[in-house]
């Protein structure tokens, strides 16, 4: 019986103290045709070894690619030392640290990575975590529409050139609170958004302006113009970001006179795996003035009945375990072990590790884009400043160029055509740390031949 | 000391960055970072040692029994954690061509069938991320089903006090007004307070069964009578799904949504508060609305592919950027796969029998459960009011000494209608000498409390810190190092 250790005569004692005859009997109060037949549609139960060969053999098919897909998840180099200490049994299989005396390293661990978050976004609170970048997006739009104190209003306005990914789920979730999220056009040649696209939101009551930092398309907005522009106007200023860039480029809570209120994004390139998509973390930081309206967990740092400093949930009147039905959101969870590998992940880099990877990751696209400005049927969709991802417009049809490279096992981006018509055949495409100058080579090498494939087909 | 504390300037990690710094190209000054942000600057022996010395300030399932109710502290088994980190799964882009993609999308949705199985249900989305997401999405699903039926009065959500927290939030995240209903004194749903609030404008009721107060809600069926007959659907929360996990299905029962813990039934690590993994099951009258996406085959059977919003054009819409947890799935569906049928059935037998047997030894040492008449299903209440009253011990105490005696502490103060009280789990996956183990050092406390009640009170004496003065961090509040202050 895996995992359970009951013996023979164990299970008799056990029987003999409670006064049953059967395990069976112990389900005496449910109704017996409602008892479950046996389930045969479950396979039969494999021993260790054969799951692995099973799973070792699916996770080959899937393998061995060369990557440059980024779109919200990123390829970065992890540290060895970053899982080896993030699955000790002791950070892995903790729950919640309800019991705070008996849970001394998970609250101090996530009281620094609270810290760390709010050293990168320059804004002084942060929470525990939310469960992805999407989701805590949509919880930093209910956040917006509680907090801002000047308007009532239950609209948020969000830049067309956030993560379309991203935009569906924050409208799955808020809209069952009547909540709408109108869309700001942006300019598709520069792929950003400029001040100008606002003037028809001018004097518009909305809660909240989205903006993201690098944007979907990895262009860079001008998010300090337009940081001035949501304040002006009484809203809120979400700022999305990825926490690499935030080495590089200005932190939220700098962004024009006052800075961005809420900054949001999507943990996982801080020593998180592409793993599929997830676990991953949210992170979410914020002004003083809206921390009763945080979601989640919130870690603070106090003192014993000794006067020795100790670490504790904290702010937990906001939560659902104690406000049930006034509670700010119905999140329970944070996600506690992505946490912690992204709290070593930055231990580790520190500023200058991380900032190193942010800039290699930027001259790796750049190189990237100067080696594709030859190739010919290519173009580079706008000549506006960029991270470490870029648009490339193609003269033939995206999904039949992309499945041409995944053929010769280059994964050669994201197809954006099903998003963005109006960019026609485009490709959303990535470059980190990781990849060589051989690397990139590949790309143009595969890129070029799937486009005379096409030429041919 | 923190992490930062041990900050030198200009320390790093040399091995882990690239070794030259490059030129940044083509970016305006002005949306360039200005001052560094102040992360730890230390090396790497001493990042390893500082997390490896937090790690060992944690109580654990590796480490310590766990019983904590309702939320199924067992045996995370370390090959389904080995068997999710191999290679091929952990570089898989979320977004990588299906052609790239069919070992992890067999794995999907072999797990999608094992789950509608086990639940009796039609159809199955694993996306939610958590437990609450969910619960989101159930409820979500079922506001998307009267709405698509023209049903626009529906308002309420009928909420039993014994609930989960996230229940009631839940219903208002997605827009509804909550009934809570009373439970009567044997555990059971109090079925005349449900039939006065029941009515036209009911949306749905959402439950747990066994509820969390230990026993299994025995008119099931009259509710679900009940609430159909008016129009509303019932959700299931699927908490304590380890208790009848084999025994008897929420779909028989007469649910038509539910979330399940994966975390909690299909023993994923916990992580210290996450990542878990909710997905969502449904019958046939919910399934246009399942959250995307899910893994279906294609036309001609040869392989696996997502299903979108073009498969589903009245889904409730995406939760996550990409597929949920995606690992936390894979460990589940491991975890299916070693149990396989027989095991699953046996979860639901052992975790009862544990509970059961507790309970039992706790009785019989005189201490007192919540619902003697009842049978315990795999968690039990003990109540600790007599002791708070005439000793002035409290169940907070109790759970601080007991991580004295090296067990963390049950499930206190919850659910509320219960005072004083203990939720006590042990989980299929105990051992009948840790069972005993933990009774005897309730035993042991009792009678502390009854001889120097002084020690208990400020127990405990050997973790890390003792107890902590919440109401300062709460009012200082201190959620951020920084050098400065």
């Amino acid at each position: 019986m895996p995992f359970v250790p009951h013996t023979e005569k164990d299970i008799e004692k056990m029987l003999d103290v409670i006064g049953v005859d059967s395990i069976d009997q112990l389900f005496d109060e449910i109704p017996s045709h409602l008892r479950a037949k046996p389930l045969h549609k479950v396979p039969e139960g494999l021993s260790e070894m054969d799951m692995m060969r099973r799973l070792s053999e699916r996770a080959q098919q899937d393998a061995g690619a060369l990557c440059f897909i980024g779109a919200g998840a990123y390829e970065h180099h992890i540290p060895a030392a970053v899982w080896d200490i993030t699955t000790r049994g002791e950070f892995m299989t903790a729950y919640t640290p309800y019991q705070a005396e008996a849970s001394q390293g998970t609250l101090q661990l996530i009281y620094e990575y609270q810290s760390m978050m709010s050293a990168l976004t320059g804004l002084p609170i942060s929470n525990a975590s939310l469960y992805d970048g999407a989701s805590g997006l949509a919880e930093a739009v209910l956040m917006a529409i509680r907090g801002n104190r000047k308007s009532k209003s239950k609209r948020v306005l969000v830049a067309g050139s956030v993560h379309p990914l991203y935009r569906k789920t924050v409208e799955s979730i808020v809209e069952n609170q009547g909540i709408s999220v109108d869309e700001v056009t942006f300019d598709s040649s520069l792929l950003n958004t400029p001040v100008s696209a606002l003037a028809d939101f001018e004097g518009q009551d909305y809660a909240a302006l989205i903006i993201a930092q690098p944007n979907f398309f990895g262009t860079l907005e001008d998010v300090d113009a337009l940081t001035d522009w949501g304040h002006a106007q009484g809203m809120l200023v979400i700022g999305v970001v990825n926490p690499t860039s935030l080495a590089l480029l200005s932190a939220p809570g700098t962004w024009g006179e006052t800075g961005a209120d809420i900054a949001v994004g999507e943990g996982q390139p801080l020593g998180i795996p592409l793993a599929s998509g997830g676990p991953y973390f949210g992170f979410i930081c914020c002004t003083d003035k809206l921390v009763r309206q945080m979601p989640g967990r919130i870690i603070g740092r106090t003192i014993d009945t000794d006067g020795k400093p100790g670490f504790t949930l904290t702010l937990q009147a906001r939560e659902q375990h104690i406000r049930r039905s006034k509670a700010t959101s119905n999140i329970c969870t944070n996600q506690g072990l992505a946490v912690t590998a992204a709290t070593i992940y930055m231990s580790l880099l520190g500023y200058e590790g991380l900032s190193r990877v942010a800039n290699a990751s930027h001259a790796g696209a750049q190189q990237l884009k100067s080696q594709l400005a030859g190739v010919a049927g290519v173009t580079l969709a706008s000549q506006a400043s960029t991270f470490h991802e870029f648009i490339l417009q193609l003269d033939k049809p995206a999904a039949s160029v992309l499945a041409s490279m995944a053929e010769r096992d280059v994964l050669g981006g994201f197809n954006v055509s099903d998003y963005y018509p109006e960019l026609n055949s485009a490709i959303l495409v990535c470059v980190t740390e990781v990849k060589t100058q051989t690397d990139l080579d590949k790309y143009v090498q595969a890129l070029g031949d799937a486009l005379q494939d096409a030429e041919a087909a | 000391m923190l992490i930062f504390e041990k900050s030198s300037e200009g320390r790093y990690a040399k091995a882990q960055a690239p070794q030259t710094k490059a030129a940044v190209s083509g970016i305006p000054d002005h949306l360039l970072r200005k001052e560094m942000a102040e992360l730890p600057e230390a090396s790497e022996l001493q990042v390893v040692r500082h997390f490896t010395n937090l790690s060992r300030k944690n109580f654990a399932i590796d480490t310590q029994f766990y019983p904590l109710g309702s939320c199924t502290m067992k045996y995370n088994p370390r090959g389904a954690h080995r068997a999710a980190s191999l290679p091929g799964h952990l570089s898989r882009h979320p977004l990588a061509p299906e052609s790239h993609s069919q070992g992890y999308l067999s794995c999907v949705y072999e797990l999608q069938d094992i789950l509608k199985e086990v639940t009796g249900m039609a159809g199955v989305s694993l996306t939610p991320m958590a437990g609450a997401q969910g619960e989101l999405a159930g409820v979500a699903m079922i506001k998307a089903y009267h709405e698509a039926r023209g049903d626009t009065e529906r308002q309420e959500i009928i909420v039993p006090e014994a609930a989960h927290g996230t229940n009631p939030a839940t219903a208002v995240m997605c827009g509804f007004k909550v009934k809570e209903i009373p439970v009567l004194p044997d555990g059971d749903v109090d079925l005349d307070a449900l039939k006065d609030v029941v009515g036209p404008q009911t949306a749905g009721i959402m439950m747990t069964n066994p509820s969390t107060c230990g026993v299994f809600e025995r008119q099931i069926e009259e509710i679900s009578k009940t609430v159909h007959d008016a129009g509303g659907l019932l959700y299931y929360d699927g908490a304590n799904l380890n208790a009848i996990l084999g025994k008897v299905r929420p779909g028989d029962m007469g649910f038509d949504v539910l979330h399940m813990n994966l975390h909690k039934t299909f023993a994923t690590p916990h992580g210290g508060g996450g990542p878990g993994s909710g997905p969502v099951a449904v019958g046939e009258r919910l399934l246009p609305f399942l959250p995307t996406p899910i893994v279906g085959k294609t036309k001609d059977d040869s392989s696996f592919r997502w299903l979108d919003e073009n498969d589903l054009p009245n889904t409730i819409g995406r939760l996550s950027a990409f597929m949920g947890n995606a690992g936390i799935i894979l460990r589940a569906y491991v975890y299916a796969v070693l149990l396989g049928r027989d095991g699953l059935h046996r979860v639901g037998e052992f975790s009862t029998l544990n509970a059961n047997y507790m309970a039992k030894l706790m009785a019989d040492a005189g201490f007192k459960l919540a619902y003697p008449e009842r049978r315990a299903t795999h968690e039990f209440i003990v109540t600790l009011n007599e002791q708070a009253k005439t000793l002035g011990v409290t169940a907070m105490d109790f759970a601080k000494r007991l991580l004295d005696y090296g067990y963390h502490a049950p499930t206190t103060y919850f659910p509320l209608l219960v005072p004083e009280c203990f939720l006590i789990e042990p989980t299929e996956t105990e051992s009948i000498d840790e069972l005993e183990g933990f009774v005897e050092a309730m035993i042991a406390i009792q009678k502390e409390a009854e001889e120097n009640a002084d020690l208990v009170t400020h127990a405990p004496y050997t973790q890390p810190v003792k107890r902590l003065d919440d109401v300062k961090a709460a009012r200082e509040l201190d959620v951020a190092y920084s050098s400065a202050s």
